[in-house]
């Protein structure tokens, strides 16, 4: 009777402990940074690039270089990630090439960003003669997200009645008419999902980037930014705390990749359930 | 009519290529890492490569033995295990078995948080925090080490593990829990004893997705390990398969710019080994 009540104790102290350690590494992760990098945020900070004649910092070519290369990673991979996933709930008969394709998409989710970054330089920068450019970088994220985006619509294709489909094909509409108006609206809450995991990948992406897109400050608009080399917050972060050692700089955006980190979290699980109590309706 | 269906057929034909594009990806990414990594190996030798002690890439008579950074890459991820399995498992227990659901859902989040954050931003608190702190306890001369990538690592690879290890316990028949607890076991005695190994493959999966992310990491373990091209030892700067790639690719050229791909191609061949078990557990999951 007292070994059982000893593992039992046993068993429950070390829970709260794990889930301690857990609930106190996020909030100090979370307080830490935020209180070491909020009071290193000022507007100048965020409106001015670097200039060494003043020797001022600022941020915001690299913010904008990181809204660049979403927008431009986002348009790539959404096609690419929706069709996909449409060919294999929609069309796909083979279930060897069904297999196949699963067992790429989960292949490539698991291939660390540094061997992205690596091929990326050499097939964007060299083969394709990109250069460091926000462009390559772009592209090199659009096939580490792929299978994001492929995963979210495929879930959410799945859950699209057949009866929906069925009584599309009854009224006589072809294949294509069915997938425009029937299935694609239907599986909106998927490709967003997909959309915002993406953006939450892409702003965390640091090794990737280094060698494809480089690490200039230069602001730039849109189409000039995406053939020049460019730093997003992540890689501006890095460059700021290891080479030039100026960690104000570095903590400031630190805060803001946590702020963006806790938005695109809370925005992914209310997005989620407004599309689960639509679906129940 | 006819037009109708040779438009569905291209169609169908667009949707076929959209979703071979990441097949081709997968093939151009395997292709190019063997063709560009194969040359140095032969050049260096296949048993100096992969078994030499020494990385002196810039020097007169320059030697490329990657078996440090071999070393280092499996001790720091087997010790990241060491500390973050357990931490997580249990987490996962509780979050799945014991706590209320308010808890459950703020604490989901929080662990979501983990999951989301930056590797630069756990690169530059560790660089702040642990770094500094692993001096001062120990007395060193420096901190940044094989000790500080480690503690690091195991909080990064934390969440994977806690999501994954939750999902398969939720998915245990709430028939078996009842059973066991009719048969007068306490509630922690069938967790752990009917619930854990009925979610063990699920487990299975969540530790080796956790040796992939923790093997595959780069600017966390950059920032905190000091990157000297050390035989591993728990207080020394080190270097991992991942940060010898990133660290050199600024700058490197003729051979030594060659045996970084062939590092990369040897991180890529551990990478695919890891895809294998993974596959090998959730197979057994679905049988």
């Amino acid at each position: 009777m007292k070994k059982r009540t000893l593992y039992i104790w046993a068993a429950r102290i070390l829970m709260w402990l794990a889930a301690g350690i857990t609930a106190a590494l996020t909030l100090f992760l979370l307080g830490y940074v935020l209180i070491k990098g909020l009071p290193n945020i000022t507007w100048e900070l965020l409106s001015t690039k670097p200039s060494y004649l003043r020797h001022t910092i600022g941020i915001l070519p690299d913010i904008l270089n990181t809204v660049y290369i979403i927008l431009a990673a986002l348009l790539f991979v959404l096609p690419l990630g929706v069709g996909a996933a449409i060919y294999l709930t929609e069309y796909a008969t083979s279930k060897r090439l069904v297999g196949m394709i699963e067992y790429a998409a989960e292949t490539l989710s698991g291939i660390p960003s540094i061997i992205y970054g690596l091929f990326g330089t050499l097939f964007f920068c060299q083969f394709l003669d990109l250069d460091k450019s926000l462009l390559a970088g772009a592209l090199t994220l659009v096939i580490m997200n792929l299978p994001t985006v492929m995963r979210t619509t495929q879930e959410s294709l799945k859950t699209v009645p057949q009866s929906y489909r069925e009584g599309a094909f009854g009224l006589g509409a072809g294949k294509w008419r069915v997938i425009r108006t029937v299935v694609l609206p239907n599986c909106l809450d998927g490709v967003i999902t997909g959309c915002i995991l993406s953006v939450g990948r892409i702003v965390g992406e640091s090794a990737a980037l280094l060698f494809t897109a480089g690490f200039a400050h230069a602001l730039n608009g849109f189409f000039e930014g995406l053939s020049s080399s460019g730093a997003t917050l992540t890689v501006a972060l890095y460059v700021y705390a290891t080479e030039e050692g100026n960690f104000e700089v570095a903590f400031a955006i630190a805060a803001i990749l946590m702020i963006l980190t806790l938005l695109i979290n809370v925005s992914a699980t209310l997005i989620g359930k407004y599309f689960e109590r639509k679906n129940k309706v | 009519m006819k037009s109708n269906k040779l438009f569905e057929r291209a169609v169908h034909g667009v949707f076929l290529i959209l979703g071979l594009v990441t097949v081709a990806c997968v093939l151009l990414i395997t292709v190019y890492l063997v063709i560009s990594g194969i040359p140095a190996i032969l050049e260096i030798g296949v048993w100096d490569f992969l078994f030499g002690t020494v990385w002196e890439s810039t020097g007169s008579d320059p030697q490329f033995g990657i078996l440090p950074f071999i070393l280092s890459s499996i001790y720091g991820t087997a010790g990241a295990l060491l500390l973050g399995v357990p931490v997580g498992f249990f987490t996962a227990v509780y979050l799945s078995k014991k706590a209320s659901p308010k808890t459950k859902e703020i604490m989901s989040g929080a662990v979501s948080l983990l999951a989301g954050i930056p590797s630069v931003v756990y690169g530059l608190v560790g660089m702040m925090v642990l770094v500094p702190g692993i001096r001062a306890l120990f007395g060193l001369p420096d901190g940044a080490s094989l000790m500080a990538a480690i503690i690091v690592l195991s909080i990064m690879i934390l969440p994977s593990i806690i999501k994954v290890s939750i999902t398969a316990l939720d998915a245990v028949p709430k028939e078996y829990e009842d059973a066991s607890l009719a048969l007068g076991a306490t509630p922690e005695e069938t967790w752990f004893r009917v619930s854990v190994p009925a979610a063990k493959s699920g487990i299975a999966t969540a530790v080796v997705l956790g040796v992939g992310r923790a093997i595959g990491e780069a600017m966390a373990v950059m920032m905190v390990s000091g990157n000297v091209a050390n035989m591993p030892s728990l207080f020394e700067s080190v270097r991992f398969l991942t940060t010898a790639v990133s660290s050199g690719m600024g700058y490197a050229d003729g051979l030594y710019r060659e045996a970084l791909f062939s590092i990369a191609l040897v991180l890529f061949l551990f990478i695919m080994l890891m895809n294998a078990v993974l596959n090998f557990f959730l197979k057994g999951e679905t049988k």
